[in-house]
């Protein structure tokens, strides 16, 4: 279906693999946004406490006898037990010198009565984030700067961080997967009416150059257009060229009436058998070219009428008793009887003409190949279709050529003698198809060539 | 003279008992570093011997205190190290001596970082020679126990014991607890000091006066020790005072600078499987680990607190000031 259309990527792989990959890079965004945020929120928490041990400390300082004292309570440390039992490390300066607590433990010595001051260090081989306050102490004859320092491990802050960071990857997967069907969804959605158009294209019949009329979406619409109007133009090209063979074969067929009734009119003034002869063969050819003519005109009109149905309801055996009426003259001349099987009116929707200038064209072959003293049956049936069968009971088709004989210019090997131009066959199928039927050809169990209408 | 003064401190340490357990020729020697009174805790090491023959044990004991001191200067020189104090266990492990053990299964609450474990419960009690209390109610708390005191000064002068809490590990530590939990510890330390208490270093001296009736109480003694010695029951009365009775927990950990990390993992794991099991404990003469109810002290960094070196002078300061008078 797509031979020769050369392919260069696909619209479809292009919009999901950008959809994906914007969900991936936002995934992966959220991802690193949410943990930093929630180290931060940790990082907070630990620290509030790790604040609220300095001060609890702090406060419990105090100036007595000239001794610093610094009763603290309890819940100083006990307010830092955690989960994962994070060591607890601390120190108590008296300006720059330890008074208690553990020796060697990085110092910050933030402003005094300025709040907590927070850092990360490293101590007794462990990663510790440590908080440190100042206080001023005054006593009789003291002035001292106070600060405390408590440091904590962060196993517990990792902790969170990992539980955390492994639910933030898991709704990011999440999140991921659902834009990755998401991303399917879309591009078919977007993908669909460019398939729609491709169907309704592509289910058109041959003969079908009307603009695509269903609505499409607007990115589409160019497209549309330009393919409408290739239609248009394709289909005006198709117009003129027809219009062409109509207008030559009308022009041709007045000249060679005229050169036939000199032919005739010569004929009879000759004697010699020999010129009589090349008259009668002059004539024939005339005969010939004259009917092909005729064919190629109606071939055009049927082209033309196909597009632009004339559709009324007809009944199908009136037609053919018509026919068969106008007939009879010629069907007389070779001894042949026209017989019509019909139980009642078979009604259709349809055009007359071309109906009638397709059954003719059938009876007309029908006559020319059938033999002499023999019946030509018009079988009208309903059942399963409304159709029309033309029966003879003449040579039949010539077997293995049956499928291509519809085809135009197309004659059977057993036509020879025989005038014809190749297009009856041609116009009974487009008119078949025209209303939506069919021409079907076969040969007869019993000798005799069958076509079958049918709607 | 000088000579020995230098000396002495470095090459001999005053063990208070040194028992070796298993084979002189076996390879391996684990080398555990304890409070705890060899007899409680000879039995588990025998049925930790059953499983290891290749092993051998060495038991060394000291007071907690300097057990912890001992260890601090050179915790090269032990694999397992075993106290009832843990405040100094647990600045011992937050210091970053005792190795992770991270295949043990134990109470949460009975651990720490999975290095520190806890493996009996063993309640602080009231000791009293029960002659001293014959036809009087024998006291049921603290209160009780200063009522006592007060009304009969001259049957308790001098008679009465409790820990030195400037020179044992364990006395200090429970001296702090009942301090915490609550005041009536001050008024009956002021009481013990005004009856002239005599101060012990540990558990067993002071329940051998208590049944030579040299004293008549005991304060804050061990009640796992005084049930212990089944020949003088006849002589003390183990009371356990009814209101914050302070329970402590004995606990173990392994030197991070063991040369047998996976032999005293093992002993670790022997020690806990049998203590923290209340049917296999029973066939062995230490409390099991009371999983009953979670510790009111528990195993957390405020340990620490009454370690520091302003909140023990603070305290030893209060103490002395209430008991020295």
């Amino acid at each position: 279906m797509i031979e020769g259309v050369k392919i260069s990527g696909s619209l479809r792989n292009r919009l999901t693999v950008s959809l994906i990959g914007g969900a991936a890079v936002l995934a992966l965004l959220m991802y690193f946004i949410v943990r930093a945020y929630a180290t931060q929120i940790a990082q907070q928490g630990q620290d509030n406490i790790l604040g609220a041990s300095v001060n609890s400390i702090l406060d419990a300082a105090n100036v007595s006898e000239g001794f610093i004292d610094v009763d603290f309570p309890y819940a100083s440390f006990s307010m830092l037990g955690t989960d994962t039992d994070d060591r607890v490390f601390y120190a108590i300066y008296q300006d720059d010198e330890l008074l208690s607590g553990y020796d060697g433990l990085a110092q910050i010595f933030p402003e005094v009565d300025k709040g907590s001051a927070y850092g990360n260090t490293t101590f007794k081989g462990a990663p510790v984030r440590l908080a440190s306050a100042s206080r001023m102490l005054v006593g009789a004859d003291l002035r001292v700067q106070l600060t405390v320092t408590v440091a904590q491990t962060q196993d517990s802050l990792l902790g969170a961080l990992n539980r955390i960071g492994r639910n933030v990857a898991i709704f990011g997967a999440g999140f991921f997967l659902l834009v990755v069907i998401l991303a399917f969804w879309a591009t078919s959605t977007a993908i669909g009416p460019l398939a729609q158009l491709t169907t309704s294209v592509a289910r058109r019949g041959p003969q079908d150059l009307s603009p695509v009329a269903s609505p499409v979406p607007r990115e589409m619409a160019p497209l549309v257009f330009s393919l409408n109007k290739l239609m248009a133009r394709l289909e005006y090209s198709l117009s003129r060229s027809e219009d062409f063979i109509a207008e030559a074969a009308h022009r041709v067929r007045t000249p060679l009436a005229t050169v036939r009734s000199h032919a005739e009119a010569t004929l009879l003034r000759v004697d010699k058998e020999e010129n009589r002869q090349a008259m009668r063969s002059m004539i024939r050819a005339i005969d010939e070219s004259s009917r092909a003519a005729g064919q190629l005109l109606d071939h055009a009109m049927i082209t033309f009428r196909a597009d632009n149905l004339d559709q009324k309801n007809i009944d199908l055996v009136e037609l053919v008793q018509d026919l068969a009426m106008r007939l009879s003259p010629i069907a007389e001349m070779r001894d042949i009887e026209l017989q019509l099987d019909a139980l009642g009116p078979v009604s259709v929707i349809g055009d007359a003409i071309l109906l009638q200038n397709a059954i003719r064209n059938l009876v007309d072959n029908a006559l020319k190949y059938a033999p002499s003293e023999s019946i030509v049956r018009l079988v009208v049936a309903t059942t399963p279709k409304p159709s029309i069968s033309v029966v003879d009971e003449g040579a039949g088709f010539p077997v293995g050529e049956i499928n291509l004989l519809p085809d135009r210019f197309a004659r059977g090997s057993n036509s020879g003698g025989i005038i014809g131009s190749g297009l009856g066959l041609t116009i009974a199928q487009e008119v078949a198809e025209a209303h939506g039927g069919g021409l079907t050809l076969n040969n007869h169990s019993r000798g005799g060539a069958c076509v079958t209408f049918s709607f | 003279m000088i000579l020995t003064f230098l000396v002495q401190p470095v090459l001999a340490e005053e063990w208070e008992d040194q028992q070796f357990f298993g084979s002189a020729t076996s390879q391996k020697t684990l080398r555990i570093l304890s409070n705890t009174d060899t007899r409680f805790f000879a039995p588990i090491i025998e049925s930790f011997l059953k499983s290891q023959p290749s092993v051998s044990v060495k038991y060394l004991v000291t007071g907690s205190a300097e057990l912890y001191d001992i260890f601090r200067t050179s915790p090269e020189d032990f694999d397992v190290v075993i106290s009832s104090a843990m405040d100094l266990q647990f600045k011992l492990v937050n210091d970053g001596y005792a190795l992770a053990l991270g295949d043990l299964e134990h109470p949460d609450w009975a651990q720490w970082r999975e290095s520190l474990f806890a493996f009996s419960t063993e309640p602080a009690t009231i000791v009293i020679n029960r002659e001293a209390f014959e036809g009087v109610p024998t006291p049921s708390s603290r209160q009780d126990l200063i009522k006592a005191l007060r009304q009969r000064p001259e049957t308790f002068q001098g008679r009465v014991g409790t820990y030195d809490v400037r020179h044992s590990g364990l006395g200090y530590f429970f001296a702090t607890q009942d301090a915490r939990a609550s005041e009536t510890y001050w008024r009956l330390t002021e009481v013990f000091g005004s009856l002239g208490v005599r101060l012990y270093c540990c558990s067993g001296d002071m329940i051998d006066d208590l049944v030579s009736g040299k004293i008549a109480v005991a304060y804050n003694v061990l009640g796992s020790y005084a049930l212990g010695r089944e020949d003088a029951q006849s002589q003390i009365k183990v009371i356990l005072p009814s209101n914050f009775p302070t329970k402590m927990m004995r606990s173990a950990f392994v030197s991070t600078n063991t040369r047998l990390p996976d032999v005293a993992g093992t002993f670790i794991k022997h020690l806990t499987g049998i203590q923290a099991d209340i049917s296999k404990a029973a066939t062995f003469p230490l409390p099991p680990l009371d999983r009953t109810v979670e510790p009111a002290i528990s195993l957390d960094p405020a340990l620490m607190t009454y370690l520091d070196r302003l909140k023990r002078r603070t305290f030893i300061q209060e103490w002395e000031s209430a008991i020295i008078q």
